[in-house]
Parts: structure tokens; sequence; C-alpha cells
């Protein structure tokens, strides 16, 4: 397995805007690889870089051995793309949209009315796009990306602006995506969307990646607190300070009682002991608190 | 189905899905030769009473050819006459008294007693010419085409104004909602070589212009308009296709300029609207000011008119409007030029 993206020193400035300011990585083949920050940290710059929309500065990129600017149609012929906002033709319907798209690379029409289908879009093939809720619409701008059968896909924020069951949907679609032995990078603003697809991420801000790796492990790194916590009502605020002992914390926001400590095991034995594990919910760091230990301030997408 | 039929396809599909363009390209130009043609076209064939007061040897030589414009009732008392042509039941009193013919017209219909005076005055010049029997005919053509049949200088230049706004506005729409929509970029990542996507956008664009005015032609040739067509009306098509071109280039000049659709066809419209009055697509030039008529130079859409007025109407010979299908195609091309140096593939 080599890599199938390589990625040196990337810098692109916006007047005085450093959109991309030296970023460097590589991805593996078949790996799914997570490009993660807030909005304005330059994802989509650097992506676009990747994909040849936009001219680098300086620095290099290598996507399948071959340079994606200028134009090459040989390269963009096994890249897949889905942009940001769904980029359909006017009042056409989802099949046609999908066969326009599928002629303009040399594929037939029954390769991608399959496609449809498995996206899970058949009884909505008649429906103009632009009536498409915003799942469908996403998960047709996705077929319209797979028609020609790409070895890396490109997505950018493809969950943006979903409802959660949509949400879930897309990520079933994007794990089967990639279980189906392609490349998939991705750019997203959502922590937990990161650490549910991606093998690795690279959290990036103000243009520069802070760290790179998989979510587990970035996770693992940090001494983070973990985060207990009970009903309010069940333990009165003293009660839990003197039970989780000094250097934790104890909020009670009228719902729920949460205790952050950086010994999980201690408070939980007291609280086995005093009987109290019964609608418990218990916390460990996820990537935001990599992000708020890394910048020292709280994420917000 | 290679890239360029199935760009064309999409774009004629989204084309005649969209009711606002279709009206727009289709039906509000029909609603304006229906007007224009229409009204006229009434007046145009209906004749004109006048009535003839005592003997009007004149007249009588040529009333078989004047039949047809006018119809002569007979009356000796001049003073019952005029009473009738002040209360407006006919047109005008024509009498003659030795070699003076006299005419009595009322100025509250002026269009209808200035034709009448029209007819008459080439009643005389021909009476003068010494009667050759073929110029009478011959003139009385000439009446038809200047002044009554007003379906003929109309659907040349609504023709030529409708195609133009379908061009500009198609070219200028669409560039901008692709942008907007990023389809161009979406293009840009899909192996389509540029000149495809601008051939289909072109293709597109003369095909909607062909059936613009395959239905415009229809529409105006019906007995109700009466539309005659000249023998080389044929011309008309290449000076419409190069016409389609200047305009989708004026048309992706408004959609290079603007941020919005909205404001594309803004921009579209300050464009082709002044220069439709201008350009005599709506009024004919031939009464404007001097200065009017030379400042109409300047536009393409004159020059467009002129070639169709010349092939569809007048009757002239294909090689007559070369140098209007010349002129508008070099227009075509400097806005092209400038097109080309306001594209943007983004918005930002």
């Amino acid at each position: 397995m080599g890599s199938t993206i390589i990625v040196n020193d990337l810098r692109k400035h916006y007047g005085q805007v450093r959109a991309v300011d030296g970023v460097s990585f590589s991805v593996e083949e078949g790996e799914f690889f997570g490009i993660l920050g807030p909005n304005g940290a330059g994802k989509t710059t650097t992506l676009e870089i990747v994909e040849g929309l936009r001219e680098a500065d300086s620095g290099t990129v290598e996507v399948l051995g071959m340079r994606p600017w200028p134009r090459n149609a040989k390269l963009l012929t096994r890249i897949g793309v889905q942009l940001q906002a769904t980029s359909f033709f006017e009042r056409l319907t989802a099949r046609e949209q999908i066969r326009t798209f599928a002629s303009l690379y040399g594929v037939a029409h029954k390769k991608a009315d399959e496609m449809l289908g498995q996206v899970g879009l058949e009884d909505k093939a008649d429906t103009p796009a632009e009536r498409l809720s915003g799942g469908q619409g996403q998960r047709l701008s996705i077929a319209c990306a797979l028609v020609h059968d790409p070895d890396i896909v490109f997505l950018d924020e493809p969950s943006a602006a979903l409802d959660p069951q949509a949400r879930r949907n897309l990520w079933d679609l994007l794990r089967q995506i990639n279980d189906d032995g392609r490349t998939v990078v991705l750019t997203t603003h959502y922590m937990d969307e990161a650490e549910s697809l991606c093998d690795r991420v690279a959290i990036m801000d103000d243009g520069r990646i802070l760290e790179l790796g998989a979510p587990a492990t970035l996770v693992r790194g940090l001494e983070a607190v973990t985060r207990i916590s009970l009903e309010t009502g069940t333990l009165t605020v003293e009660s839990a300070a003197e039970l989780a002992g000094p250097g934790a914390s104890v909020d009670d926001d009228g719902v729920s009682v949460t205790i952050g400590t950086d010994d999980p095991a201690r408070v939980l034995t007291a609280l086995a002991e005093r009987n109290l594990l019964t609608g418990i919910q218990v916390r460990g760091a996820t990537l935001e608190d990599v992000f708020l230990n890394l910048t020292g301030r709280e994420y917000r997408a | 189905m290679t890239a360029f039929t199935s760009l064309s396809r999409a774009m004629l599909l989204g084309w005649f899905r969209d009711r606002s363009a279709l009206f727009f390209s289709i039906l509000f130009p029909l609603m304006f030769l229906v007007l224009f043609g229409g009204v006229f076209s009434d007046m145009g064939t209906s004749k004109m009473t006048v009535i003839q007061v005592g003997q009007v040897p004149l007249l009588e030589q040529s009333a078989a050819g004047l039949g047809d414009v006018l119809e002569i009732q007979k009356s000796d008392d001049p003073a019952a006459a005029r009473e009738k042509v002040k209360e407006g039941d006919v047109v005008a009193a024509i009498s003659q008294q030795g070699d003076a013919l006299q005419v009595f017209y009322s100025a509250a219909d002026q269009v209808r007693s200035g034709t009448v005076q029209g007819v008459l005055r080439q009643v005389v010049a021909q009476a003068n010419a010494a009667g050759v029997p073929q110029r009478f005919t011959m003139s009385a053509q000439q009446v038809e085409d200047d002044s009554l049949k007003a379906i003929q200088y109309v659907t040349p230049g609504l023709l030529s104004w409708a195609v133009a706004m379908g061009a500009a506005f198609g070219a200028a729409a669409t560039l901008v909602t692709w942008r907007e929509k990023r389809i161009l970029r979406r293009l840009r990542l899909a192996p389509v070589s540029l000149g495809s996507v601008v051939g289909a956008r072109v293709g597109v664009s003369v095909v909607i212009a062909l059936i613009q005015t395959a239905i415009f032609l229809g529409v105006a040739s019906l007995p109700y308009f009466g539309l005659q067509l000249s023998a080389y009306w044929w011309m008309s098509i290449p000076l419409i296709i190069a016409g389609t071109l200047t305009f989708m280039a004026i048309g992706l000049v408004a959609g290079g300029l603007a941020k919005s659709a909205e404001a594309a066809s803004g921009i579209a419209n300050l464009i082709v609207l002044p220069m439709a009055f201008l350009s005599g697509s709506f009024i004919p030039l031939d009464a404007a000011p001097g200065w009017l008529q030379t400042l109409s130079n300047v536009f393409p859409l004159k020059h467009l008119n002129q070639g169709l007025l010349d092939v569809m109407v007048r009757g002239q010979s294909p090689l007559s409007a070369l140098p209007e299908l010349g002129i508008v195609l070099a227009f075509g091309l400097v806005i092209s030029l400038i097109a080309m140096k306001v594209f943007r593939w983004d918005d930002v």
C-alpha cells in the first residue's frame, strides 16, 4: 500500500490572509482521511488545491503520481469530487442529472441508474433535483461523484446542514464507499463525524495542521478529564465534591450533576458503593477536547 | 453520448422547463407581435371610405387598382360630403376641378387621412407620368409596403429583438447561475474541454433562436396577420445566427460583471431594451431625427434589423445582406473579447 496523495509544505494566501500556511500530509491507499477544523481554518482551500481547482503559491501536491495543476484530464477521470454546494443542472430530474454527469466521463446510462440505486434514490429518480431534501441532495451529489468509479473520492463537508437522521444515513453510505476499497478524503467541522468515520484525521486551524493521527490516538494522548453525570437530586453538589475528592469539578445545571475528574475509577467505585450507578453517563475525552487542548480555546464549528 | 451532446441536452431541457424563460423568449415578443401587427393589420386591411364629389376623372381612371385600398362612395353635395368627413364616417372627400384635385380630410384621424393623401398623391403622380399602365400596379404595391401592412415592418423588428433578448438573457443567466451553483467548478473537475461547454451553450442558444424564428414567422404568416415573406427570406437564418452569437457575447459580459442572476438579467435588460428602441425594433426609424438615425448605427441590433428587413420583406437579394451580416459578426467578435476579459470561473 503506497501513498495516493502526498502534500508537501503547501502555501496559499489571499492578500494578507494566509489561508493555507505550510500544510504537509499524505494519504494511504484505501484510507478514510479527514481534515477537521472550524470554518475558515483552510480545509476547503487545501482540498481545492489537492483536487486541482486552485494553484498553490508554493509547495507540491501529488495525486496518484500526477500533479493536479494545471488541469490534468488524465487525473480527473480517477478522482471523484463532491463540492460543498450541491451543484446540479437546473430543472433536471435526479436521473437526468446523474446520466449527464455519467456521459461527461463516457459512462453508460445503465451504470448511472445503478449508482442511483446504490445511494437509495431509485424512487426519487424522476424528482427534479431542486425538490430533493438536503440528505437526498447530498446522496445524489455523492452518486454523481462516484459514477465513473474513481480511485479517490473528495467530499467537502458532506453532512453540513443535515438533520441527525440524514447524517447517520450519509455516514453509512460513506463507510460503504470506503469499504469498497476507495480512498476517501473528507473535510468536516463536526468532531463526532471525524471521530466516527476517519482512519486518520488532521486537525486544522488558521491554515496549519495542529495534529495528525487516528482519532483514538489523539484523544488518548490527551490528559483530559472524564465526565460522569447523574440525575440532579440523586446526589447533592456538596456530597459529590466530597466524593470526587480534590482536583475534580462539580457542576449542576438543574438536569444533571456532572463530575469532571482525571481519576474516573475512584469516582465510579465510590458511586457504586452508594448504589448510584443507575442512569449514569460516562464520557471520555473527544476530539473537541483535543482541539481545546491544542488551541486553548473552545471548539466552535 | 459525448460531453457536448449531453451538456446540450441538459441545457435545452432546463430551458424548456423554465416557464419564465419560455415566456420571455417566445410569448412576450409574440404579445407585441399581436399588439402591433394585429392593431395595424386591422387598420390596413379594412378599406378606407372616401367620397367622390361630382366627377373626378382621375379617380375613375385608376379606380380598378384603388379598389383594394379605398372604398369610393359618390355624392353630388359638397357640403354634405364635408360634414361626413367631419363626423368621421368617411376619411376624405375628393373633388376635381379641371386639373386640380381637392381633398378634404379631418385632422382627427391623421393616420388614415395621411394614408389617403399618400394614395391620392400617387394617383396624381401617375397621371402626370403619362399613364403607362404597368406603373400603376407597381406603385400600388409600394403603398402597401410602406404604410399599410404594419406586420411587414413589425415582424423582422420584433423578431430581432426577441432573438437578442433570448440570447443575451440565456447566456447571462446560465453563466451566473452555473457559477453560483458551482456547476462550472464541477465541470472543471470532469474531463470535459471548455470547448464542449461553450460549444454546447452556443449550440443551444442558436437552436432556441431558430425555434423563436419558426414560431414568429409561423404566427405572423397566419391569414389574420398576413405576413408576406419575400423570396430570399432564408437569408434571415444566417443573420439570426450571427445576431444570436453577438447577443450571447453581450449576455456573457453582463454575466461576467454581475454578482447574482437578478443583477445579470438587469444588466442585460439595461443594454438590450434601450437598444431595441433606438435600433427601430419597435418603431421605424425613418421618421426619427437624423442624429438618432446616425447614432443607431453603433448598435448591432440596428444592423440585424436592417438585414432582416431587407431579406425578409423588402425582397432584396441575399448578397445585399452580407455587409450587415459582417457588421453584426464584427460586433460579436469585439464583444466576445470583452466577455473573455471579464469571465470568472468562481465567485471568489
